[in-house]
This record gives structure tokens, C-alpha cells and sequence, in this order.
């Protein structure tokens, strides 16, 4: 055998081999953390953990309600005020903007994706949060409080900002010109063939973009933490405080109270979490499965 | 040449791409109802001549483009031209063709749609009056709902020649139209464009000889953003004047 025809064979079994590993390496991370969840699911019914919002370590009551809404409110906040303007500022860069000033913007953007999370929890902290206080919650309820689901969804939504920018406009240049030509030469107006052509074609790949982006927010922890309030209570209005599961293990793993299953109950919440994105990434696989066949 | 009454007349048109000047100085008249096709080598500017003729540079900014385009004597790039109206008057025909992303019917429904009609009726006869000046209809007729882009590449290129005459234009542009087709789509897009021409002026872009040949009433030269030679076909193709001209034509470049 020559040597190039071994060599090949080599750099593709290589590459096998360090695929199987990291997807090995998903699974592991996920076995691990249920394997140490195990001491509390057998004291406790998974309803149960998952139905209830008491949440007293001390008593050996762990209810994880309150953490899963807090967790879905700041996310859905935060995806509902980044996805419009994502999506009209995308669509400006891409489609509107003169060269010279898509030269400036994007860098920018992708500046905004570099500053460390602590900064805009810091950010959040100065900001956002005093000016809900002040500003925003007083009209809609009686006893005002910064530290809030809002404010965790503003800063969470400011930071998955240049990521899902980013990648929008990643899938609206692969939308070929030509095609953008062939709507514009039926005389349609630019806004006609983006609404049409382009967020059309684009659809799937904006689709996915939003999970991938999703996915992260899911997972986001030190920001959110700062500014959530962080109060084991199932958010009712967008200005009660919340406390997401990355928090609730960030703020208490390494410094467990005594209580029996208390490091249990928290690497049950990263369960959770890892739980949460594996649905949300298989749901939206299937969803954008059918999309793609209605488009092609 | 001088044409009596030309549908696109071009006056002194002058191209910058960035630095570079693409066209120098461009002048013809496009006859009205008769095929008339650009030829030269790759890179020559055919292309982008036809493109200014639907101001399809419009989007890219880099792109300054001085002179007038007459269409029916009036200037498409005068500041009150209306762009949208002017390309509605011109049906465009790719490269390759680039079926929009919805279904075969809502492709030919497009452009009537983009310009307000909604009558459902009137939208089912324009689909099938122009599916059939194409040939199209007998192959679609049952799947009409069906994805475009499922269509063959040679269907796929008709679908895009209907979708452009269903808002009814006055010109057709191709753009090497048939470049990426197989020989009997080709043969098929040519006898379309013979019948068309009793209705449609059309401006072709080709490197083909031969398919210039074949369709085109009248044959522009054209040759590092100049045009070198104009005139009715076999003169221009047998008989050419310029020594650039004749090199071509007999193939000592390409």
C-alpha cells in the first residue's frame, strides 16, 4: 500500500475517533450529572421535584418549579426583545447599508460578543436595573423592584445580541444574489423582496440560528444573576424577581449548607438545565426538519 | 447603424466599477421587436451592459453609472425615474435559473401579486396563459403547488421567462440565458425566444455564435467595454468591417 493511500486512512480514523469522543463526551456529562442527582430521586418523586416550588435545604425540601420558571421567563424575555431588533438590524446591515458602513458596524457587533458576562452584569446592575426601579415598574405595580425577570431578560437579550446578528447574517449571504435580482426585476421593491425572497429562503437558517443562540441564553449564569434578584419564587409578572438554575448553582455549589442531598439537588439542577436544552435542541431539530420540507 | 425607433436607445453611457471603467462611451439603439444580441469574449461587459438597461446595479453601491438609457424616450436613470416601473417593463433572464423559494404557481404569481393583483381568479389565468407561452403547462399543470425548485434546471430557466412576462413587460433580457442548459432545453428557450419576438424586444447576451446566429436579428460586438461593430446579423457575423471583428468571428480569440 502506498504511503499517502495509509496516511489517509489514518487522518480518518483519527478524526473518528476524537468525533466519537466528544459526542461520548456530551453523554458522559449528562450521566454524571444524573448519577449524582440519583441519592435525591430516591428520596423524592421526579413530580415532585418537578411540580414543587419549596424549596427549604434545610428541611430537606428541594422544589425546582420556582428555578425552571425563572429560568424560561428571563430566556423568553430576553429572546422576545433581541429577536426583532436582531432581525431588522440584520437586515439593514445586509441588505440596506452602504459597504463602507457595514465595514464599521460589523466589527462592532462582534466586539459586543467579546465583552466578558460579568460587564454587562455589572451593566445590569448600574443601569437597567435602577432604571426599571424608577422608571418602568412603578406604572405597573405597587411595591417597585429592579432586581427582576426583566432585568435578567434586558441583559441576557443584550448579550445574545451580536450572536444572533452574527449569524444572521451569515445565513442571509447565502441567499444568492441572483435571487434577490430576480424578485427586484419583477419590479418589486427591496422591502417586498426581502419580506418574500429573502426571510423565505432564509427561514430555516434563521430558525436554527435563534436555537443556537437559545441554547446559550439557556445556559447564561453570571449576568443573570446579578440583576434576577435572586428569590426562589415562580415569577408572576415580568417585575417579580426570579432565580434561573445556572444561578441557583452558581450562588450555591461549594458552599452547601450540611443539609443531606444538598449537593444532589443542585447537580439535579444542572440536570435540569442540560435536560431543558436537549428538549428545546430536539424540538426545534424536528421543527426545522419541517420547515426546510415545506421551503426546499 | 441607425435604427428609425428604438425601443432602448443608450447615449453616451459610461460605467465605473469602483476605479475601474467598465463601459466607455456606450451608444446603441435596441430595435423594437427584433432580437438583438451582445457577443464578445468573457469579461468584455456585455453582461453588465444589459444589466444597466433594468438599472440592476442599483444595489451595489460601488457601481456610478453616467449617461442616459432611453426607454421609449424617456431617461430610466433620471432622478424622478421610477425603478420599480421601469424593471416591471423588463423581464430578466439569468445565468442560471434562480426559481424564487415558494411553489411553481406562486413563481408566476409573483409579480402580478408584487403589483396588487389579488383576484384569485385572475391570478389562476395568468399562471396558466403564461405557463403555456413558455411550453410549461402539459409538464406542470398537476403540480402546480409543488416547490419550485423540484422543477428540472431547462423547466426551472422557462419558469423564470414566464415569471418575468407574467407582469407583462415590454423587453426581454437574457443574460447567457441558456449557459447552463442542456442542448434541447436550449433548443427550447431559442424557439421560445423566435415566438416571443412577435410580441417582446429582446436583448441577448451571448458567447455562442452560433445561438446568435440562430435567433438575433441584429449582433453587437462587444469588446473591452466598447462596442466594436453593430449590425444586422449576417452582415455583422459574415461580413464584418473591423479587423476586431472578423478575429472574433472566425474564432482567433475568445
Amino acid at each position: 500500500m502506498k504511503f499517502r493511500i495509509v496516511k489517509d486512512k489514518i487522518a480518518g480514523s483519527t478524526m473518528l475517533v476524537l468525533t466519537i469522543l466528544s459526542v461520548l463526551l456530551a453523554v458522559l456529562v449528562g450521566w454524571g450529572l444524573y448519577y449524582k442527582s440519583l441519592p435525591l430521586l430516591e428520596k423524592n418523586t421526579l413530580w415532585d421535584l418537578l411540580s414543587s416550588s419549596a424549596w427549604k435545604p434545610s428541611k430537606g425540601q428541594f422544589g425546582f418549579f420556582a428555578f425552571i420558571m425563572g429560568t424560561l421567563w428571563v430566556t423568553a424575555i430576553a429572546v422576545l426583545l433581541a429577536l426583532p431588533l436582531c432581525l431588522l438590524s440584520s437586515i439593514f446591515i445586509s441588505e440596506y447599508a452602504h459597504p463602507r458602513l457595514r465595514k464599521i458596524i460589523v466589527p462592532v457587533v462582534d466586539l459586543l460578543s467579546g465583552i466578558p458576562p460579568v460587564v454587562f452584569g455589572v451593566w445590569g446592575v448600574l443601569m437597567v436595573v435602577p432604571f426599571i426601579e424608577n422608571y418602568v415598574a412603578p406604572h405597573f405595580v405597587a411595591y417597585p423592584m429592579g432586581y427582576s425577570v426583566l432585568a435578567g431578560g434586558i441583559v441576557l437579550g443584550v448579550m445574545i445580541f451580536p450572536l444572533i446578528i452574527a449569524l444572521f447574517l451569515e445565513v442571509f449571504s447565502a441567499v444568492p444574489r441572483e435571487m434577490r435580482d430576480a424578485s427586484l426585476s419583477v419590479g418589486a421593491t427591496k422591502w417586498q423582496t426581502v419580506k418574500f425572497v429573502l426571510l423565505k429562503k432564509s427561514l430555516p437558517g434563521l430558525v436554527a440560528s435563534v436555537v443556537l443562540a437559545v441554547s446559550r441564553a439557556f445556559g447564561e449564569t453570571i449576568a443573570v444573576l446579578m440583576v434576577c434578584g435572586s428569590v426562589a419564587i415562580v415569577p408572576q409578572s415580568v417585575f417579580d424577581s426570579g432565580y434561573p438554575l445556572p444561578a441557583l448553582i452558581a450562588n450555591n455549589y461549594g458552599e452547601m449548607l450540611s443539609a443531606p442531598e444538598y449537593e444532589s439537588a443542585l447537580l439535579f439542577a444542572a440536570f435540569l438545565l442540560f435536560a431543558i436544552i436537549f428538549l428545546f435542541n430536539a424540538v426545534s431539530r424536528i421543527v426545522l426538519g419541517r420547515i426546510k420540507k415545506r421551503i426546499e | 447603424m441607425t435604427i428609425a425607433t428604438p425601443h432602448i436607445s443608450v447615449q453616451n453611457l459610461n460605467l465605473y466599477y469602483g476605479d475601474h471603467h467598465t463601459l466607455k462611451n456606450i451608444n446603441i439603439d435596441i430595435p423594437d421587436k427584433k432580437v438583438t444580441s451582445f457577443i464578445g469574449p468573457s469579461g468584455c461587459g456585455k453582461t453588465t451592459l444589459l444589466k444597466t438597461f433594468n438599472r440592476l446595479h442599483d444595489s451595489s453601491l460601488e457601481v456610478r453609472v453616467e449617461g442616459k438609457v432611453l426607454l421609449d424616450g424617456e431617461n430610466i436613470y433620471d432622478k424622478n425615474a421610477e425603478v420599480t416601473s421601469i424593471r416591471k417593463k423588463m423581464g430578466l433572464l439569468s445565468q442560471r435559473p434562480f426559481p424564487l423559494p415558494m411553489s411553481i404557481y406562486d413563481n408566476i404569481a409573483y409579480g402580478p401579486r408584487i403589483h396588487g393583483e389579488k383576484d384569485r381568479h385572475k391570478l389562476d389565468e395568468i399562471v396558466e396563459r403564461y405557463l403555456k407561452d413558455v411550453a410549461l403547462w402539459p409538464e406542470v399543470k398537476d403540480r402546480l403547488k409543488s416547490p419550485a425548485s423540484r422543477l428540472s434546471i431547462g423547466q426551472q430557466q422557462r419558469l423564470c421567462l414566464a415569471r418575468g412576462l407574467a407582469v407583462e413587460p415590454e423587453i426581454i433580457l437574457g443574460d447567457e440565458p441558456t449557459s447552463a442548459l442542456d442542448p434541447k432545453s436550449t433548443q427550447k428557450i431559442e424557439e421560445l425566444f423566435l415566438e416571443l419576438k412577435e410580441k417582446y424586444t429582446i436583448v441577448l447576451v451571448t458567447h455562442i455564435l452560433r445561438q446568435a446566429r440562430r435567433v438575433s436579428d441584429y449582433v453587437a460586438f462587444v469588446y473591452n467595454g466598447e462596442i466594436v461593430e453593430f449590425g444586422p446579423t449576417e452582415e455583422l457575423l459574415l461580413h464584418p468591417k473591423e479587423k476586431l471583428t472578423q478575429d472574433y468571428v472566425k474564432g482567433f480569440f475568445s
